[in-house]
């Protein structure tokens, strides 16, 4: 700190009026700080921070036996079960597929690439209802893929598999997104150099290339499992919704509130709320880390 | 900064044009083909039954309520970005890493979860339900519902779009115009907002078009009242439930066209350069 400074905090201390902003912040001539940070933590509390602590009140208005009576039930186990699989599994498919598409569009010049590029955006903003009944169509047994893969004994709509591909599909822009710009930091010079060094392209991806992308794939994943964990839209159609067999656990929360019983869906729902806090903390982890190894120049 | 992809995007070859068939080839069973056959569906019986789908009341008041609920949910959620991100740039102050991560917040929740939250606070049997009876006010299961949930999920989209592209730009150019007389009116007007209009309209893009397509928390929230708290997307829902196949696709080949819509302007503003890299990242 510069004498100056220490000098203007020495009289701000002796002659502030305005204690608290002082104190909270350092001074700026700018205007508009209480206004705006007022005005933020306000909106904020009021539409997001509230209604979140409603929730966990009334989930943890109920004891802990209630608590695990409650998800324990055969039914709330099944949907939790099934939801968090399934969610995996999609998960799974998009890092493995997610990152080849992510390495295909940072590294290849061809026709239609930005066209490639755009698809990749699409589940982001397609409606979830759109995307359920269009992939719900497609893939019914007489539907134009789902008639030829029930011919070979795998009936995707109505069945666990049709819920992967749905979450596959709301899930598939994570990874990519995550890893694409990864892949396109990559200095040549170390290619260059296990190259030259005699590795095969083989071992220079799975030794050097790999390790690179390590973080940025498993922040995909985890983003691309939490968006699976809560996606209700796309899966409702394909599903069938049969309780103990292909009923996730956002539908079970759904088919709870329509019997009033606020308390049941309430604790399920605090339940996916811990799961993807946890989840997001991963990602936060695992991007500082992508940061860190790109030579902390995110620009 | 250096570009060594551009130095290195090759022709690809061997090894390479497998990997970019395997690509194409997923995107095309996963993505591509389910949109054709929205499409398709929605025409397959010619022009005809699409425009009778979309003129019917139901539709139309589909629309309104769609629309109403982005007029109401998008600008708000704008004017908070703008301040969030105008407290979260300009001043250091102590909470702010966890205020960042607080907005961000409602991206990890759930959209069923998002419109339960609402139902818990406002329902009959809610924390206010009582209080909210007795004075003989409607939120959960009306209007105000579906406005709340879709502000919910839509609440981060133009912060996380404005935050870090007013970090990258700094005060400098705010601190100039203070020093040189101007006040803090025309220092945002004048400065600040010709420097971040691209990224108030990007933010806006995304946060209207999933504002419109919001199903999950709306659907929780939402009565499913046929031409009264019915949105586009829930009543594809229904549509689709009544065996309404042709009308079903129609209202969703709708939604495709908006979606697409904001899609292409969101590449277009990508593509110009008119918003740093760094903000592109997020959703």
């Amino acid at each position: 700190m510069s004498e100056l400074a220490i000098v203007r905090e020495r009289a701000q201390k002796k002659s502030s009026l305005l204690p608290i902003p002082r104190i909270l912040r350092e001074r700026s001539v700018l205007p508009g700080f209480l206004p705006t940070l007022g005005f933020t933590w306000l909106y904020l509390s009021a539409l997001v921070l509230i209604p979140i602590a409603a929730l966990i009140v009334r989930a943890s208005s109920l004891s802990w036996a209630q608590i695990v009576a409650l998800i324990s039930a055969p039914r709330t186990a099944a949907a939790l079960y099934l939801s968090f699989g399934a969610s995996f599994a999609a998960a799974l498919v998009n890092t493995l597929i997610g990152t080849l598409v992510a390495w295909v569009l940072a590294r290849y010049k061809f026709p239609g690439r930005s066209l490639l590029d755009a698809i990749v955006d699409l589940p982001f903003a397609l409606p979830t209802s759109v995307a359920g009944i269009a992939l719900t169509y497609v893939y019914s047994e007489n539907g134009w893929l789902g008639s030829g893969l029930a011919q070979l004994g795998m009936p995707v709509a109505f069945t666990r598999v049709g819920i992967v591909v749905a979450l596959t599909f709301v899930g598939m822009p994570f990874v990519v997104r995550t890893v694409q710009p990864v892949v396109q930091e990559i200095d040549a010079q170390l290619e260059e150099a296990a190259a030259s060094l005699g590795a095969t392209k083989l071992q220079t991806f799975t030794r050097v290339i790999l390790p690179l992308l390590g973080p940025a794939i498993g922040a995909g994943f985890a983003l691309s499992f939490a968006r699976a964990v809560g996606e209700y839209g796309s899966v409702l159609f394909i599903a069938g919704n049969m309780p103990m067999q292909t009923e996730i656990a956002p539908l079970l929360i759904v088919s709870k509130l329509e019997q009033f019983d606020y308390a049941g869906a309430a604790v399920i729902g605090a339940t996916m709320l811990a799961v993807s806090l946890a989840l997001l903390l991963t990602v936060q982890l695992l991007e500082r880390s992508v940061e860190r190894r790109m030579g902390g120049d995110p620009s | 900064m250096s570009q060594p992809s551009l130095v290195r995007s090759e022709k690809p070859t061997g090894t390479g044009l497998l990997l970019l068939l395997l690509a194409v080839l997923f995107l095309l069973v996963l993505v591509v083909v389910p949109l054709v056959a929205v499409l398709g569906m929605a025409f397959a019986k010619g022009l005809d039954p699409f425009l009778v789908a979309i003129r019917h009341p139901d539709t139309l008041s589909a629309i309104k309520l769609t629309l109403l609920t982005a007029a109401i949910a998008v600008p708000l959620n704008a004017l908070f970005g703008l301040t969030a991100a105008w407290a979260i740039t300009k001043f250091n102050f102590r909470g702010k890493s966890i205020l960042i991560s607080l907005i961000d917040l409602p991206f990890t929740v759930s959209p069923v979860v998002a419109g339960l939250l609402f139902v818990l606070l406002f329902g009959s049997r809610g924390a206010l339900g009582g209080f909210l009876s007795a004075h003989d006010i409607q939120i959960v299961y009306a209007t105000p519902g579906i406005v709340l949930a879709t502000i919910f999920v839509t609440f981060p989209f133009v912060a996380r779009e404005l935050i870090p592209l007013m970090q990258a730009q700094g005060n400098e150019e705010e601190l100039a115009a203070i020093t040189l007389g101007a006040n803090g009116f025309q220092t945002f007007w004048r400065v600040t907002l010709p420097n971040i209009k691209w990224g108030i309209i990007y933010g806006v893009v995304v946060c209207t078009a999933r504002a419109m397509g919001e199903f999950g928390a709306v659907s929780v929230v939402s009565g499913h009242v046929r031409g009264k708290t019915n949105t586009l997307p829930l009543h594809v829902e229904i549509l689709y439930n009544d065996y309404q196949q042709i009308e079903a696709f129609s209202v969703a080949s709708l939604l495709t066209v908006i979606s697409l819509v904001a899609l292409i302007v969101k590449k277009l503003i990508e593509r110009k350069g008119l918003i740093s890299a760094r903000a592109r990242g997020a959703l």
